[in-house]
Formats: C-alpha cells, structure tokens, sequence
C-alpha cells in the first residue's frame, strides 16, 4: 500500500510487527532447508488465482443442467466433483447438499474453519469470524439476516457443522427464468455465499420489481 | 488460591479449547465481505503459504496442528491467521526446529534438525491435488445404521475432541454413514489414526436449545460429524 521504499537504514519500516515476524520465521525456515520460498509463492498465487468459488458454480450449473450429473453428485459428490478436476486437500471427502423449497442448507465448522477448498478456495473473514461460528447453530435466521436472506416461513434450515474431514458444497436453487441460460451464464449468477448457504441465487432481471424477488 | 492455601492437592491442568464457539452468546453481528477479499495484510498469504509448506514436511498431523491452535492462551483475541502463525511456532519450537532466539535475531543460529521432505515449488500442485484423505478400509461393521437415535458423549474429555460443546449429551439421528475416517482424538495426541465409523448425526434445534423460541415456521435443525465412539444407542 505504501508508497515508500523500505530503505536501507531506515529505523522504523512501514512493516507492520506481525510482517516482520512472519519475515524472520522465512529467513529462519529457508536457511534450515524446511521450505522452498518459491513454493511459497506458487502455494499463495494457486490459492489467489487458481483455486476459488467459481469451481463450486461450475459445479453447482453443471448440476443443473446435466440430471445424471446431479445424481451422481448425489450418490458420490467427492467422485462427481473430482471428475470436474476438483480435488484434493480439504476437499477430500465432499457432500454436496440441495436447497429445496422446502429445505435450507447452510454450512459452518464451530471448532475451527473447515471448509471446501478444492471448489471455494480459502474460506472468507466472516466464515471464520466468531461471531458466524457461534450463531450459525443457534440463530440461522439472524445471520441470514446479517446477509439481507430472508427465507419464507416455512422453509426449514439445516445446519451442517463440519466437525470431521467431510466438507460440504450446498447446491442453491436454480432460480427460475434461467431456461435459455447455458451451463457459464449459470455458473455466472452463482456466488460464492450461495454455496455455503448465507445467499441465495437470483436470475439477472432487466427490471426487478421493488420488493420482488420473482 | 494455591492448592496449599486451600488445602486441596494439585490438579492437573485440564484441556481447555477456545475454538468450540457454537452456541455462545456475545460475538455479534456477521460482516459480510465481498467474494474477492481473502487478505487484509501482505503477512497474511505468507502465514498460509509457510503453514501449508510445513505441514507438507509431515512434522505432525492436521489434529495436532489443531490442538496447538485451540489450546493457545490467547486464542480468543488472535484473528485467524495469527492463530496459525502462533501455533507454527508452537510446533516447530516444540520439536527443536526453531528456537526462540532465531525468531529474535531473524536467521538461523542452531543448526536444523532434519525433515522428512521439503515441498518444492514444482511438486505444490500435485501435492494440494494428492491431500491428505482420512478414510481408511473398514475392518469392523458400522455399530449405527440411518435412521437409528443415539446420544451423544456427556462427559467432557482431557484432550482434544471434534464433538462441539453444545451437542455433548444430547439425542440425534444417524443421518449419513460416512465411512471410516482417522479418529481425531487419538491422532492429534500422537496415538495413531485408530480409525473409526464416522456418521453425521443430526439434531432438532429444540433439542439443543432449551431457550429457543422455534415459532419460526420450518423450525431448524443441525448436524454434525460424530465418530462412533462419541455415540451411545438412544431409544
């Protein structure tokens, strides 16, 4: 951010003391041979600029679309989703879940912050703030409402907590007046929120009527 | 208030963990942030990148990097990438790969006890794709079956656990058999994987808390990933 050089000499660096901290144990860990910084490298672009949530809405249209795909992400998503080229750490043994009418799924890890790498990338502050931690599997609603989501009445929620290796994707709702979308412009309207069930998905309307959601 | 003063003999220190925040009162309100923000300072994606690096050393397991994580004193006013760069240090400190006055000087000053690989950059790829996966072939039958009720452990334990705080001793439904994954508990302890069954067992909201007003229609529900021994039969 700053625009000033860190010059040789110069008693008080813009660096932060974490960045200087997190530098030290670097230079400490290069020396003794435990790490190749340039993995570091390809380990932080993979995750910045590879592996995030527009995997999950590939998955997630491709659901939509392909009913025998639906199906077997079903019956084995870790294999359904692999199959798309989606694998691997923290995404080992996945479970993907549909939203219904009549059923809401929403994803959290109380303990820690397991989460589904392989399809969503590194999971977000809020994800792993306290606050969505503790409230998710006590007051769905209100945090729903943290998010402007408001479910109809009778629309029941699911909480799932990750507490073991499991990770979860939630299949959203295709919404409706998509028919003539193709499998990307489906994948474009699905957000990375909607996948751990803090949104949901709407079709790009030309003119949405105030306080509709049709 | 020392056991002398109060006449009763030392205990010993029981397992604390901070992180089994579900259900707690006072964390506010959710912040949403756009989908792009994963770092809010340039230290952040190192912190993840070194965890990740060593991790792959195989120097210890992800329940035991776990368990030096939760149990930090000062857990509950680190944000989560401090938590982790705390904890990496706890670990490599603990098994003599750092010392404390190589943190203080920046460069090494002892020389490096030996790892069993170091993650090149060329190799990152196929190792996140490889991960790390927790099943293992079943050499028992499931004791549970969907549909089944059980209840939940009730007593607390002196280690590190995946049941949450707020379904100990509590009845729930076998909903998925998941299989049988590496046991946590004796993992993160250094026991081995002791794998064990692994069901999702999910609860009504009504059950966990007493307070909850459920006059929201559809009412909720909430699940979580128990391994067999953390259940008993429940009629």
């Amino acid at each position: 951010m700053s625009q000033n050089t860190d010059e040789h000499g110069h008693q008080h660096s813009e660096l932060s003391d974490m960045d200087l901290r997190v530098r030290a144990l670097e230079t400490v860990l290069t020396q003794k041979g435990y790490i190749d910084p340039a993995a570091l490298d390809v380990l932080i672009d993979t995750y910045q600029t590879r592996i995030g949530p527009r995997n999950g809405a590939l998955v997630v249209a491709r659901s939509w679309v392909d009913p025998a795909y639906r199906d077997w992400l079903r019956a084995d998503a870790s294999a359904a989703i692999a199959s798309l080229g989606y694998s691997g750490r923290q995404g080992e043994h996945m479970v993907a879940v549909e939203n219904t009418p009549a059923l809401h799924n929403m994803v959290v890890c109380t303990l820690c912050s397991c989460y589904p790498w392989p399809v969503l990338g590194l999971p977000p502050t809020w994800y792993k703030s306290a606050a969505y931690r503790a409230r998710a599997v006590k007051d769905p609603r209100g945090v729903l409402a943290d998010f402007g989501v408001t479910l109809p009445e009778a629309t029941r929620i699911r909480i799932w907590d990750s507490t073991a290796e499991v990770r979860y994707l939630v299949i959203p709702e295709r919404p409706a007046g998509t028919e003539a979308l193709d499998e990307a412009q489906l994948a474009a309207l699905v957000s990375r929120d909607s996948m751990i069930g803090t949104a949901l998905v709407h079709a790009h309307t030309q003119a949405p009527a105030p306080g509709s959601s049709a | 208030m020392s056991g002398a003063t109060m006449g009763t003999m030392p205990q010993p220190t029981p397992y604390v963990s901070h992180a089994d925040l579900g259900g707690q009162a006072g964390h506010g309100a959710v912040l949403p942030e756009p989908e792009g923000e994963l770092f809010h300072a340039d230290w952040e994606p190192r912190v993840l990148a070194l965890t990740l690096a060593m991790g792959a050393t195989s120097s210890w397991n992800i329940d035991a990097s776990r368990a030096v994580r939760e149990t930090l004193p000062d857990y509950p006013q680190l944000d989560y990438y401090r938590i982790w760069f705390a904890a990496l240090e706890k670990l490599m400190l603990q098994r003599g790969q750092l010392f404390s006055d190589e943190m203080a000087a920046g460069r090494m000053l002892h020389d490096p006890a030996p790892v069993l690989r170091t993650l090149q950059a060329g190799s990152v790829t196929a190792a996140l794709a490889k991960g790390t996966p927790t099943e293992r072939p079943a050499t028992t039958s499931a004791r549970f079956s969907v549909g089944q009720w059980v209840r939940t452990r009730a007593e607390a334990v002196d280690h590190h656990t995946r049941l949450p705080g707020y379904v100990r001793g509590k009845r729930g439904r076998i909903d998925r058999v998941l299989g049988t994954h590496v046991f946590a508990d004796s993992h993160a302890q250094g026991l081995g994987e002791a794998p064990q069954w692994l069901y999702t067992v999910v609860f009504d909201a009504a059950e966990l808390w007493s307070d909850q007003t459920l006059e929201h229609g559809g009412g909720s529900d909430v699940s979580v990933d128990a391994w067999e021994s953390y259940l008993h039969e429940a009629a």
